[in-house]
C-alpha cells in the first residue's frame, strides 16, 4: 500500500465510489448500483489508461475538493463539469473534461459543480486502493455496502491511491460531447394495458418534468395524471433499471442504479438500454418526452450506443 | 410451469407463472430460479446478470452486449427442470414494538378497516407467515398470510423515507424494511432485530424464501434493550 491519498477538504453533495456494478444478488435484494452514467464512467477510465472496469469517484451537482498527499498522479474528469486545479504555486488552472492531467503532491482538484447534468466522474491512473464487496467496489449507501462502510464520502476522510508515481503516462484527450436531448425512448411495460386509452396517449404526447425527488434510486416525474383503470397495485415482482412505475397518484417514477429489486406498482414502460445514461443525467426541471420503440429497434439502438462508445475508446490524440 | 415468457424492456426476460399467489406456485418459481442460478454459476448460460424470483414471476436481467431476449427465451423454454432439492426451512421469531412512534399508519388502517389498533394487532400477531421472496431492499422478506380482516392497499403516495426496521402490511403480505428506504406499505411497528447482515458474506439475509416467520410484540423498554 502506498502513502499516496486524496484528503477530502470538501466532500460535495453525494460523492461515492462506483464501477460497473454488483451482479447476481437481486434475489436477496442487493441492487446493481454502479456508475449511473456508464459511458462517462468508461471514458474516465480510458483517459487515465485504466481497465474500463476500474472504480472511479462519482459526484453529483457539487463535487469534492481534494488535496493530493505525496506522490504524483494522472487523473481525468468526465461529464459536464466545472472544475479547477489548484497548483502548488497558487495558480488556479481551469480544468477541462475529457483530457488527462498530472497532479503533484500538495495540489488540489476543486470540482465546483456539474453544469446541465447531475453526475460526473473522476478517474485516477492505476485506480484507488479499495476492498471489493461481492466483486464490486460500488458504494450502495441505502444498504451500506461497499468501500467507506457503504457511506458517501465526508470531510477529512482519505481515499488511498494504488500508484504513487506516473508509470507509462500517456496524455489522452477525446472530443466527446454530452447529449442533452430530452427524448427518452421506451418499450411498453408489462402493465401498459392497466392504463386508460387517454393515459396511454398522454404518456407519449405530453411532457413530464423531472422533480427534485431524484437520487441514485430513482427519479420522480411530474406531469398530467396517468389514469389506471385496472389496479394501482400489482403483486410485487422483480424490477430492473429503467423501469417506469406509476403508483396510485398517477405520477411516473423512473428506476435508476440503486433501485429496489422488487416492486408492486404497475410498469407503464421501460427505458431502453441505449438511453439509460442519458435519462439519469437529466436534472430537476427538465421536461422529458417519451417515445415508443420496438424491442428490435431498442436492440439496434443499443448496438449503435456501444459502437459510439467504442469510437471514443479508439480515439487517441 | 411458466405460463408466458415476454420481454421486460430490452434487457430482461419476464417469466409469468400465472395469476395465482400460493406456496405451490412460488415453489415452482424458486425451482426455476435454483436451476438457472446453478447453470449461471457453472457458466453454462452466458450474459445473465441477475435472477429475481417473486410470488409468481421470475425476472432474468441480462447484459445486452452478450445475449438478447430471443436467445434467452429459447434457452429457458428448452430447460429440463427436475424435481426440486428442498432447502431446510427455518422458523424465525421476530420482535416488534408497535408504539405509535413506530406504528406510523394505525390511523389510516383503523379508518380503512374499521378496526381499533388493538384488534389490528391481535389479527397481526396470531398468524404465522410464509416467506415468498426477499428483496426490494437488501434482505427484505415478503411474508404471506396476513388475516383477511386487516388487508389494505399501499399508500396512495409512497413515503420518501420509511425508517429502518419498520414492519409493514399490504394486502395479504407483511414485510420488514431492513434499511431506511422509500416505500408505500402500511407501517404497524418496528423491529430491533438485524434482518440483513453484510458481515455474513455467504448468507447475509436472515429470512429466505420458504422460511416461516412468527412476530411477537415487545414494549418500548424491551425494544431499546434489544436495539443495543
Amino acid at each position: 500500500m502506498t502513502n499516496t491519498f486524496f484528503e477530502i477538504l470538501r466532500p460535495g453533495v453525494n460523492t461515492t465510489m462506483q464501477d460497473t456494478g454488483r451482479n447476481h444478488l437481486y434475489h436477496i435484494g442487493v441492487t446493481i448500483s454502479g456508475a449511473i452514467d456508464q459511458r462517462n464512467y468508461k471514458l474516465a477510465n480510458f483517459l487515465t489508461n485504466n481497465s474500463l472496469n476500474e472504480a472511479v469517484i462519482e459526484f453529483a451537482y457539487q463535487g469534492p475538493l481534494l488535496r493530493l498527499n505525496s506522490g504524483k498522479i494522472n487523473f481525468a474528469i468526465t461529464g459536464d463539469v466545472f472544475f479547477n486545479i489548484i497548483r502548488n504555486n497558487s495558480v488556479i488552472e481551469e480544468g477541462k473534461c475529457y483530457q488527462s492531467y498530472i497532479l503533484n503532491d500538495g495540489e488540489q482538484i476543486d470540482i465546483l459543480s456539474t453544469k446541465k447534468s447531475i453526475y460526473g466522474y473522476l478517474s485516477i491512473s492505476g485506480g484507488f486502493e479499495l476492498e471489493e464487496m461481492w466483486k464490486s467496489c460500488s458504494i450502495n449507501t441505502k444498504a451500506k455496502i461497499g468501500p467507506n462502510n457503504g457511506k458517501k464520502y465526508s470531510i477529512n476522510e482519505k481515499i488511498f491511491i494504488k500508484k504513487s508515481t506516473l508509470e507509462n503516462f500517456k496524455y489522452r484527450k477525446i472530443g466527446y460531447k454530452n447529449s442533452f436531448d430530452n427524448i427518452v425512448r421506451v418499450i411498453r411495460g408489462t402493465n401498459f394495458d392497466y392504463f386508460s386509452n387517454e393515459a396511454k396517449h398522454i404518456f407519449f404526447k405530453e411532457k413530464f418534468s423531472v422533480t427534485r425527488l431524484v437520487d441514485r434510486m430513482g427519479m420522480r416525474l411530474d406531469g398530467p395524471n396517468l389514469e389506471n383503470i385496472v389496479n394501482t397495485n400489482i403483486k410485487s415482482e422483480g424490477l430492473i433499471r429503467g423501469a417506469i412505475q406509476v403508483p396510485a397518484d398517477g405520477k411516473p417514477i423512473i428506476l435508476l442504479s440503486d433501485h429496489g429489486t422488487i416492486g408492486g406498482y404497475p410498469k407503464i414502460a421501460i427505458v431502453i438500454s441505449a438511453d439509460l445514461d442519458k435519462v439519469a443525467q437529466l436534472s430537476p426541471g427538465t421536461k422529458i418526452q417519451f417515445e415508443e420503440v420496438s424491442l428490435e429497434e431498442a436492440e439496434k439502438l443499443f448496438k449503435k450506443y456501444t459502437e459510439d462508445t467504442n469510437k471514443y475508446l479508439n480515439e487517441h490524440s | 410451469m411458466i405460463k408466458n415468457i415476454s420481454n421486460l424492456g430490452d434487457a430482461a426476460v419476464y417469466c409469468d407463472f400465472g395469476p395465482e399467489v400460493n406456496e405451490a406456485v412460488n415453489s415452482n418459481v424458486i425451482n426455476y430460479f435454483n436451476h438457472i442460478a446453478n447453470l449461471v454459476n457453472k457458466e453454462k448460460i452466458k450474459g445473465i446478470n441477475n435472477l429475481t424470483p417473486s410470488y409468481n414471476k421470475l425476472i432474468i436481467s441480462f447484459d445486452l452486449s452478450l445475449t438478447n431476449f430471443s436467445s434467452l427465451k429459447e434457452t429457458i423454454q428448452n430447460l429440463n427442470i427436475k424435481k426440486d432439492i428442498k432447502r431446510k426451512n427455518q422458523r424465525i421469531k421476530i420482535p416488534v414494538c408497535c408504539d405509535n412512534e413506530y406504528g406510523l399508519d394505525f390511523n389510516r388502517l383503523s379508518k380503512k378497516l374499521n378496526l381499533s389498533k388493538d384488534e389490528i394487532l391481535k389479527f397481526f400477531f396470531e398468524k404465522e407467515y410464509f416467506c415468498y421472496m426477499t428483496g426490494f431492499i437488501a434482505g427484505m422478506p415478503f411474508l404471506g398470510g396476513v388475516n383477511e380482516k386487516i388487508r389494505c392497499d399501499r399508500l396512495e403516495t409512497p413515503r420518501v423515507k420509511v425508517p429502518q426496521g419498520s414492519v409493514g402490511i399490504t394486502e395479504q403480505f407483511s414485510n420488514i424494511y431492513t434499511f431506511e428506504s422509500p416505500g408505500g406499505w402500511n407501517i404497524i411497528g418496528n423491529t430491533p432485530k438485524k434482518i440483513f447482515k453484510k458481515s455474513n458474506l455467504k448468507d447475509p439475509a436472515l429470512v429466505k424464501p420458504g422460511d416461516k416467520v412468527i412476530f411477537y410484540q415487545i414494549s418500548k423498554e424491551e425494544y431499546i434493550k434489544l436495539n443495543d
